[in-house]
């Protein structure tokens, strides 16, 4: 993406204290968990707790610890320090589990069953499960019931995913990477799917590379690096944190000229224009178009939550 | 050390349930792995196969009686050593046990099923073999031979599911069914499931009392006559009875150990 290069110039407010805590009781909880992998720390002392109705994004780069974490969670592994709870309990018991539904990324999901045939296996592990009329609902696998898993397409074997997701009536359902592969179409459908959970009161934990996909669900982001929660707070809290504006221009002016102007953080190529990160946005744009007077093509935006996330997981002195 | 303090829950999970889980798992195991052809036909029909080219061909009564026996052992352990061995390795590598453990389903309800899949696959091959021998390879077998034939073929997928469950954790993913085969097939070639024993060379002989196959082979051999002389039942039910225990045991602390590193 051409934009990785360009949100380095984006500084990053220092973190602030914690926002006031719910009222409610969490659905699920890491309290001060530290995983290790030989010498490899994943989590370090992490506190992180999930409430009931809220969709929360985990964002962070490869190897962060969010898939640590979401392991964790479901009782996949154990914490080396440090406690897990769901529910209350611990979720290494297998009843605890009967109130989580997970969509994982599965390479291969066994293809000689039918689409019926999983959905009615995984309600079998759960007491109280949705009816299989309901899930094929849900999921939006009408009409798919009888097909072979390996039959399907690529968006279509996210939806039975999806569906196993919610087999067991869950409170509390773990997302891994959902709407990847899918087509927009399909991504949307699932998105509405996942508000109306969160509407119904269910807590949904999501981890997802599409930033845009964070911005659109999430009711609380966790940003994870090197294994601590490097900020958190709803999308616009945390794309206030980076300070600056994005300014895109078509000008013949140097880089290098562009780079020593006053308050300008950063400035890159792109394509036939130039993106320049820069406080003081209006005297920035005033003495580019005093330097170049045929200056066109002028953008000024907010940064996004991509620039957001790049500037905490890239910390660079500006 | 983690700090697992659990709260008192009303138990949920009753007996209903987890009868119903096996149930079900069972089930859908045995019709994922049926209707997976590459592994039906070559579990189900190499066995057949070869009892139809060696021991029905050749219209040798004896061969036709003894080759009952040790394929019948041959295909269990076959399914054991595929089923469990290549399947829990390749599922466990494309992240769909990972799925499956996420959910409340017990643990050892996959085994189990996966277990009685295998069992139940053996269990068409030996029909299959049963029929070709009456039918065409003139076998004559009393009711007591063909439930006796049955219940020791049955008894082997307890230690060969355990074998299997072992060789999933030690062998690589991507090695897949050739590997299993590297083992599978000299293992059952030594134990005399192939052909007689006494005509294989002597140092085979020695080592084959090593080999739980070798045991489980002549176990099954004696219901027709065909064990070596010499040796005794009793010699060789304990011997199979301690490989149990031991690929059980085995199984299991490889099981913990990748739990606790996981």
């Amino acid at each position: 993406m051409a934009a990785t290069a360009f949100a380095s110039g984006f500084q990053v407010e220092p973190l602030i204290s914690h926002r006031a805590a719910p009222a409610a009781q969490p659905v699920a909880r890491l309290h001060s968990v530290t995983k290790k992998y030989g010498q490899v720390t994943a989590l370090d002392n992490l506190n992180l707790s999930l409430y009931p109705g809220e969709v929360v994004a985990l964002l962070g780069p490869n190897g962060a610890g969010k898939t640590t974490a979401v392991k964790l969670l479901l009782g996949l592994i154990a914490p080396n320090n440090g406690s897990v709870r769901v529910m209350g309990s611990d979720p290494r018991d297998s009843e605890t589990r009967t109130s989580i539904g997970a969509m994982l990324q599965v390479t291969r999901v066994p293809e000689t069953l039918r689409v019926r045939e999983h959905i009615d296996l995984f309600r079998s592990y759960y007491p109280n499960p949705l009816p299989a009329a309901e899930i094929v609902r849900i999921a939006r696998l009408e009409g798919l019931e009888n097909t072979f898993y390996g039959k399907l397409s690529g968006g279509q074997k996210q939806r039975v995913l999806f569906g196993l997701a919610l087999a067991g009536n869950p409170s509390l359902i773990f997302l891994d990477e959902p709407t990847v592969g899918m087509d927009i179409e399909s991504r949307r459908a699932l998105w509405d799917q996942i508000r109306s959970l969160a509407a119904q009161g269910k807590t949904v934990l999501l981890t997802t590379h599409y930033l845009e996909e964070a911005d659109a669900l999430a009711s609380r982001i966790v940003v994870i690096g090197k294994g601590k929660i490097l900020a958190e707070g709803t999308p616009t809290e945390i794309k206030h944190r980076v300070t600056g504006r994005r300014i895109r221009c078509v000008t013949s002016l140097e880089l290098d000229f562009v780079r020593e102007m006053a308050h300008v953080m950063s400035a890159e190529r792109d394509r036939d224009a130039m993106v320049i990160i820069a406080s003081e946005t209006e005297r920035v744009v005033q003495q580019l178009m005093r330097e170049d007077p045929m200056l066109r093509g002028l953008e000024i935006s907010a940064p996004g939550l991509e620039d957001a996330f790049l500037a905490l997981t890239n910390p660079e002195a500006s | 050390m983690a700090i697992v303090a659990i709260a008192a829950r009303p138990q949920v999970l009753g007996l209903g349930y987890y009868a119903r889980v096996v149930a079900q798992e069972t089930r859908y195991e045995f019709l994922k792995m049926f209707r997976a052809k590459a592994f039906s036909l070559s579990v189900i029909g190499f066995p057949a196969m070869f009892y139809l080219i060696f021991g029905v061909t050749n219209h040798h009564i004896e061969y036709a009686r003894y080759l009952l026996a040790s394929y019948s052992c041959f295909g269990m352990v076959g399914a054991s050593l595929f089923g469990l061995g290549a399947g829990v390795a390749l599922e466990r590598a494309q992240g769909w046990l990972e799925l499956k453990q996420a959910s409340p389903m017990p643990r050892i309800v996959y085994l189990v099923a996966k277990t009685l899949t295998c069992a139940a696959i053996a269990m068409i091959t030996v029909a299959i073999l049963l029929a070709l021998g009456l039918t065409l390879g003139g076998v004559a077998l009393t009711a007591l031979e063909v439930v006796k034939l049955i219940a020791i073929t049955l008894a082997g997928a307890i230690p060969f599911s355990a074998m299997g469950l072992l060789i999933s954790f030690i062998l690589p993913p991507k090695a897949g069914p050739g590997m299993i085969n590297i083992i599978y097939l000299p293992m059952s070639f030594a134990s005399g499931l192939w052909m007689p024993i006494d005509l294989l060379p002597h140092w085979i002989q020695r080592i084959a009392p090593t080999l739980p196959t070798y045991h489980y082979a002549q176990i099954a051999l004696n219901i027709f006559g065909y064990a070596q002389a010499g040796t005794s039942m009793s010699l060789h039910w304990e011997a199979l009875i301690g490989f149990t225990c031991l690929l059980l045991g085995a199984a299991w602390l490889v099981f913990t150990r990748s739990e606790a590193k996981a």
